[in-house]
């Protein structure tokens, strides 16, 4: 692939250098030369050098070297027209740009243009590597993208949506919210081509968000057969857990019928009747996805039949559960990785219920040329399918497996032997003969692991058996296992008494080689002597005392410790207590025999053909499945109402940013100064720049709107006076700007990433007003620098102004006043209030925002909250979302943005609870169409000056006198408006600006103290607001209370 | 879901790694590398690794591990079988899938991988997608591309994938329409010493190969569809009519394809072609031991069974071989102790046998058990269950294709104890 180069020079150094750094090591990065030579070709002209450059680089990530260093000479080739370059760009973008942030910010606005792209996939593409880049800055951008292509018409496109959902969650998990809102949309949509992804994306993001699934449910069961084979899995899981939440356990039943049935015998009709009074009749729904997911067992994909395996495993009745059988077994004719995952259920299903698998038994014959771990699973299934029909066809079987070359597997052949001896009565003694003539096997792993396994056996019969003891007394010489050995001696001090000329003969055997032995004979050995000495002294005195002073010497701790405490217990001397009186019952005492089971006896804990079920242990994310509800919660919940799919709009005007967070102003001067308990509240910088972008696009849009479509945004952190000092660090490069952004007093890292939004959003023609402080200068200088520079290089047509000026723009105050909107009477229990928040509304920025608080004082829960879709005065409103359920005396606060353009008509809308509807409204007062804004006083003065005659409107008035110090004029006057105060170097005068939320008009007001007169005057375009801002100015001015 | 592949070869070097979430290091692999010795063989790695970070989920396919780094919870089967079509998409691709032709087509590689998982989450994995997407290379085409500079990434974008009928391309056109199907039956079996069948089952599977223009719609059906025990299909047929009618109906995908798999299990219909006769031992003293193997045809239908290949492990302390064979030729390999014996097409007149010693290591004891053999086997013109296709119609499309349908039997896990 690499060859052939146009400039063979380059090739031919590449070559060398190449072998270079085979040699060496891992993730060293690339040598200098050969990393300029790439770079050169990278900056070339010739496309089919940057083509084969970027060739060898993704040669290099492959390899896993590191190419970091090339970035910016690979993120210029970002929009080039060559497709296969660009894919290649994409890569490698994808694979820095965590590393490389800032730099990677350079290939944004590229992925941003793409994604209006009239080709589908362009635009999915685009959001594909968009949402890959893992810069925590552009997570507003992403958000907005995936709100977007959430609504985009090409089913694709909301696919990859989707998929990007989970990227950004992974980015950044307080998207939380908002992401959910987008899952619950895609969950709606209609296409086989989402579900999948979208299903995906809810079991990252929210899979305890259960109450989401319950409208799409019937819907997702009827696609389900045609979603791609990969989206069928994770639908196929999810639907297994919602299930489990949602209807009744339909094995009731058999438990039932089985117990009828027994009873009919003996029982008396009444009784039955009582037990029959609840009949379990399944839940269509619950029919439905069994029904539905049926064929899947036929899919060739191994995962979705798994899939469907275990759903039928956890949902269908006992009955039904043997349709999966077939398709079980059908898996282990795939690969040696499905055949162990697969096995590995089959195994645990099968400890449950034989009868499934028994029919199919010899499909679990092991072959020598499986794998080992194979070969186990399978034995591990024929000895749980083992019952005494089959027993002998079974271990007839074994017997063939015990020959085998794997020795390990003929390990655990012998221990399955033990099992089905243990577990069949009938076949104990079989079992126990064979196992005795395997002693005589040549194969030490063999005749240990029999002996172990005897050694178990003989335990719960012991009696019957000293002959098969003494036999292995006499093999005893001949094994060498040490496991064996001990479980032998073990055996002998056990049963001494069944073999009492034996076993002093082998402990004298073992004093002679106790020095040689392996640590846990010796164990074996001491305890064999101590046994013997409390069950037969007079031979074993001398030899227990003899291998005792061994042990005391022994360099292993354990042998010593051993030693000494049988010593004190059982040779009775006079230092030793009250213990060794009971050393016979210590030592002797009966042990029970262990238990030989399954080793997945418990793993049917986990859901099957999950990863923890494989591990047996539980994997993180695993999701547990919840116990059947003992009763069914409301079924029609599931029930979806015939609505008209409105056609995937494409407008950004209906983007639904529905925050329940409240978005409060978080200023903390409001508090200082107004003495307010306004409480902040976090997460206004994410949606305010979400506004912010959503501006710029508006204006991109419509671009006529020569008019300063300006959005305040305000820190929390600096004072207002604070805020006076560093507007005055102001340039102007350029004044002719259309549209004049006003971004204020933010932190520097909000600063930075408002400035990149809006960068990025706005590519061809950029204006951009800065307020630039001191402080953050330099910190956001450097970036902003270089994605000018960037942008110089990357787009023809630039226009760069920047207008560093001053604009400040926060609520001076917010009012804590909230007006009636409907009252408890008229609302049958349900009240509503409303006020104004004076922020900048993040539904949309011609909108005032609104914060509702809702109250239940009836004595009942109200339901289903919410504003009728209709309007009936065309104001466009931005609905709360519904609220589900309010309980009584219960109340709650949600956010709606109105768009009141500029009037102060009411608007009218009709408030809907789920069995009423309230017709109410919201008339504005005019003060509160406006959001504040700062300029300098010059700026002030230079607007003033252009909106002058008809524009202006004036009065004067006479002012209480407890109103004249500035402070009152200023609170008077921002409590009737929602304006910002402007810096004023000459005393009297006071200065205020705003501009109106819909057209974002200017709205200046300045006061002129002329004592005991004032004069207030209004100057801006839009007069009906001037003249009525004026005569609440002069009421309130006026008016004496404080 | 998926979080990052490493492909690594049998000698334990790493030579791809692929991310499709943050960067993990490659030294994840460590803990592979740990299984991968204690296991010795590599088919016994266990195929689910835990580390104390990630879960390796790994698949061992022509001498490469793909191994996969997973973090969260994830159905083991949905990785593994998603590796398994990546392993199938590169033997597509480049005709073979092993490290070689790997490295000298990473880029391709890499752009395959691109493409089939956004996220860890498997995008485009159907073939007629991707090879939209990306072309295949061929010699022409590297020529080509070497010297215009023009690429192997397809210019238009993939129709297929956004209609409902992902498997298929839109606007296929062949001068010559036909439509191929193979019908090829394996053998699964397991006799004992004596020759009698311990277990037996046929899986059998219909590879297509539909060249046809338009979009066609096809419907096979069988003389005898109800020998078929259970049936898995290629997600283009129709579920519904199989279950109703027992026919298979579907939209073709373009090129090659695998329609369904069946299998058989019944054991009284499972005929098995060819019997063995085998004598193996191994002498106490003397460090030798006999081989002795006859095949020969058992129920074969009157058809010719070739293609024979008799394969035996030999236990570790057979040091050589030297045998006679009346056909064929064998071949000892003493480093993997594997004999191989190569007969070709059976002659019933003359069945060929082999014969000779084998040669022990001094000294050590016998071998406890005789190794089992491995038996390889092609008959043509058999399916051996005896399914018949009826007939192929098509709808939806006006010219009348060429079909043809080839039967095939051949052994699967054919194994002989001895």
């Amino acid at each position: 692939m690499l060859g052939m180069s146009a400039n063979s020079v380059s090739y031919n150094e590449q070559g060398s250098v190449e072998s270079g750094v085979d040699a060496a090591q891992e993730n060293s990065s690339i040598p200098g030369s050969f990393s300029s030579d790439l770079k050169e070709m990278l900056e070339s002209n010739k496309e089919s050098l940057k083509l084969e450059a970027m060739k060898r680089i993704v040669g290099l990530i492959a390899k896993g070297k590191n190419a970091s260093e090339l970035f910016p000479a690979v993120v210029k080739n970002v929009a080039s027209k060559n497709i296969e370059l660009k894919k290649l760009v994409y890569v490698y973008l994808v694979r820095y740009a965590e590393e490389q942030q800032d730099l990677a910010l350079l290939s944004i606005s590229t992925f941003q243009r793409a994604l209006k792209d009239p080709n589908q996939l362009i635009r999915a593409s685009a959001l594909r590597v968009l949402s890959s880049i893992r810069v925590p800055i552009i997570v507003p951008i992403m958000m907005l993208a995936i709100k977007e292509a959430a609504t985009d018409l090409s089913p694709y496109v909301r696919k990859t949506a989707a998929h990007a959902i989970q990227k950004l969650y992974s980015l950044d998990p307080d998207q939380k919210e908002h992401l959910i809102e987008v899952i619950e949309k895609l969950l709606k949509d209609k296409s086989t081509l989402v579900a999948g992804s979208v299903v995906m994306a809810f079991e990252e993001v929210c899979p305890d968000r259960i109450d989401l699934i319950h409208k799409n449910y019937r819907k997702l069961c009827n696609l389900l057969v045609d979603v791609e084979e990969w989206g069928q899995v994770v639908i196929i899981h999810m639907l297994t857990r919602y299930a489990r939440t949602q209807f009744v356990s339909p094995w009731r039943e058999d438990a039932m019928f089985d117990e009828n049935n027994e009873k009919a015998f003996y029982d008396s009709e009444e009784e039955r009747k009582v037990e029959q009074t609840k009949p379990y009749i399944m839940d269509p729904d619950h029919r439905l996805l069994l029904r539905n997911t049926k064929p899947l067992l036929q899919s060739r994909n191994t995962a979705v039949v798994m899939a469907v395996s275990q759903l039928y495993w956890h949902l269908a009745p006992k009955h039904e559960l043997s349709i999966i059988t077939k398709s079980l077994v059908r898996l282990l004719r795939s690969h040696r990785e499905v055949q162990y995952v697969v096995l590995q259920n089959i195994a645990t299903m099968s400890i449950q219920r034989k009868g499934m698998f028994e029919p199919f038994m010899k499909s679990f014959y092991v072959r020598s040329t499986d794998a080992t771990h194979i070969k186990t699973l399978k034995l591990e299934i024929l000895t749980n399918l083992a019952n005494e029909a089959n027993i002998s066809t079974i271990l007839r079987e074994f017997q063939t497996y015990v020959k085998s070359q794997d020795k390990a597997f003929a390990a655990a052949t012998i221990q399955a032997i033990g099992r089905c001896a243990t577990n069949i009565s009938e076949v104990t003694d079989t079992c126990l003969n064979g196992l005795v003539l395997l002693l005589s096997n040549r194969d030490e792993t063999v005749v240990a692991e029999s002996v172990v396994v005897i050694k178990k056996l003989l335990q719960t019969q012991p009696s019957q058996h000293s002959d098969i003891i003494k036999h292995m007394a006499k093999l005893f010489d001949n094994i060498t296992v040490p496991m064996a050995r001990a479980s032998i001696l073990w055996l002998m001090g056990e049963y001494c008494e069944h073999v009492p000329k034996i076993a002093p003969d082998v402990l004298r055997k073992m004093a002679k080689t106790f020095t040689n032995e392996e640590d846990i004979v010796k164990l074996q050995i001491v305890n064999l002597a101590a046994k013997l000495y409390l069950t037969n002294s007079k031979q074993t005195k001398l030899l227990t005392q003899y291998i005792l002073n061994l042990g005391k010497y022994d360099q292993n701790y354990d042998i010593r410790d051993r030693t000494r405490f049988i010593r004190q217990l059982i040779v009775p001397n006079e230092k030793s207590g009250a213990l060794s009186k009971y050393a016979r019952r210590i030592l002797m005492a009966p042990k029970p025999a262990p238990v030989l089971q399954s080793a997945f006896k418990d793993r049917d804990r986990f859901q099957l053909g999950t990863l923890s079920h494989t591990l047996n242990s539980q994997a993180s994310g695993y999701l547990e499945l919840s116990d059947w509800p003992a009763v069914a919660p409301d079924q029609s919940v599931r029930n979806v109402e015939v609505v008209k799919e409105a056609g995937a709009p494409a407008l950004r005007k209906s983007k639904t940013a529905k925050s329940n967070e409240k978005f409060y102003s978080d200023s903390e001067e409001e508090e200082e100064e107004e003495e307010e308990g306004s409480s902040s509240e976090g997460s206004s910088s994410s949606s305010s720049e979400e506004s912010v972008s959503e501006s710029e696009s508006e204006e991109n849009s419509d671009d006529s709107n020569k008019s300063s479509s300006s959005q305040s945004e305000k820190s929390s952190s600096e004072s207002d006076s604070e805020k006076k000092k560093k507007t005055l660090k102001n340039k102007k490069l350029q004044q002719q700007k259309p549209d004049i952004l006003i971004i204020t007093y933010l932190p520097p890292q909000i600063m930075q990433k408002t400035l990149l939004l809006i960068i990025m959003t706005k590519y061809i023609l950029i204006h951009i007003v800065l307020s630039i402080s001191t402080q953050f200068f330099v910190n956001c200088m450097c970036s902003l620098l270089h994605l000018c520079v960037f942008l110089a290089c990357q787009f023809d047509v630039v226009s760069w102004h920047v207008h560093v000026s001053l604009q400040a723009s926060s609520p001076v105050f917010v009012p804590e006043t909230s007006h009636e909107l409907l009252h408890r009477m008229t609302g049958k229990g349900l009240s509503a209030q409303y006020r104004f928040t004076r922020q900048p509304c993040i539904y949309g920025n011609s909108m005032v925002s609104l914060q509702l608080t809702l109250s239940n004082s009836s004595d009942q829960a109200l339901e289903n909250i919410h504003i009728s879709e209709k309007s009936s005065t065309g104001q466009n409103i931005h609905r709360f979302n519904a609220i589900e359920r309010l309980e009584p005396q219960a109340s709650v606060t949600v956010s709606m943005g109105v768009d009141f353009n500029d009037s102060t008509q009411a608007a009218n809308f009709q408030l809907c609870t789920k069995e009423d509807e309230f017709s109410v409204s919201i008339q504005p007062a005019v003060g509160e169409l406006l959001l504040p804004i700062t300029m300098s006083e010059a700026d002030f003065t230079k607007e003033q000056g252009k909106l002058m005659g008809m524009n202006e409107s004036s009065a004067t008035i006479t002012m209480t006198p407890e109103n004249v110090s500035s402070q009152s004029v200023n609170r008077k006057v921002v409590s009737v408006a929602n304006i910002g105060v402007i810096p004023s170097s000459q005393e009297n005068i006071y200065r205020f600006a705003g501009k109106t939320v819909s057209s974002g008009s200017l709205v200046l007001v300045s006061v002129a103290l002329k004592d005991p007169d004032a004069v207030i005057t209004i100057n801006t375009e839009k007069t009906v607001i001037g003249s009525m801002l004026l005569r609440q100015f002069k009421t309130a001015l006026t008016n004496s209370c404080p | 879901m998926i979080h990052s592949l490493f492909l690594i070869n049998n000698a334990g070097d790493l030579f791809l790694e692929k991310h499709w979430k943050s960067v993990i290091s490659r030294s994840v692999c460590d803990y592979f590398f740990e299984a991968r010795e204690k296991a010795v063989e590599p088919d016994n790695v266990p195929p689910v690794i835990r580390t104390p970070h990630h879960y390796l989920i790994n698949i061992y396919r022509e001498k490469i591990f793909f191994v996969s780094v997973i973090q969260t919870e994830v159905p083991p089967l949905f990785v593994i079988e998603f590796l398994h079509r990546v392993a199938e998409t590169f033997q597509d691709y480049f005709g073979e899938c092993s490290e070689s032709t790997i490295k000298d087509n990473v880029v391709i590689v890499y752009e395959l991988l691109e493409e089939m998982l956004d996220n860890g989450f498997p995008l485009a994995t159907e073939s007629n997608i991707l090879k939209e997407l990306i072309r295949p290379p061929t010699i022409l085409r590297s020529m080509v591309n070497t010297i215009t500079g023009s690429s192997n990434v397809g210019e238009t974008l993939p129709t297929g994938q956004l209609s409902t009928i992902p498997w298929r391309r839109a606007g296929v056109k062949y001068t010559n329409n036909e439509a191929y199907f193979d019908v090829v039956e394996e053998i699964d079996a397991i006799l004992d010493k004596s020759g009698t069948t311990v277990f037996a089952e046929i899986q059998g599977v219909i590879d297509a190969c539909v060249k046809l223009s338009g979009m066609p719609d096809l419907t096979l059906s069988f003389m005898n569809p109800r020998l078929l025990d259970d049936v898995s299909f290629h997600p283009c047929v129709r579920y519904k009519r199989w279950e109703s009618e027992r026919v298979i109906s579907f939209v073709p995908p373009d090129g090659n394809f695998q329609l369904m798999s069946y299998h058989i299990s019944a054991q009284n219909l499972v005929a098995i072609p060819v019997y063995v006769k085998q004598n193996i031992s191994f002498f106490e003293t003397g460090s030798s031991g006999r081989l002795d193997i006859t095949v020969g045809p058992k129920q074969t239908m009157g058809k010719t069974v070739e293609g024979l290949v008799v394969t035996v492990h030999m236990p570790k302390v057979v040091l050589s071989a030297n045998l006679n064979a009346t056909q064929g030729t064998y071949n000892y390999d003493p480093v993997t102790k594997i004999l191989v014996w190569d007969i070709g097409k059976l002659n019933p007149q003359k069945l060929p046998n082999l014969k000779g010693s084998l040669s022990l290591q001094s000294g050590a004891p016998k071998p406890e058990e005789n190794p089992s053999l491995n038996i390889d086997l092609k008959i043509q013109q058999l399916a051996i269950s005896g399914l018949k296709v009826n007939r192929l119609d098509m709808y939806g499309e006006k010219y009348k294709p060429f079909k043809g349908v080839k039967y095939v039997t051949k052994a699967g896990k054919f194994q002989v104890r001895t």
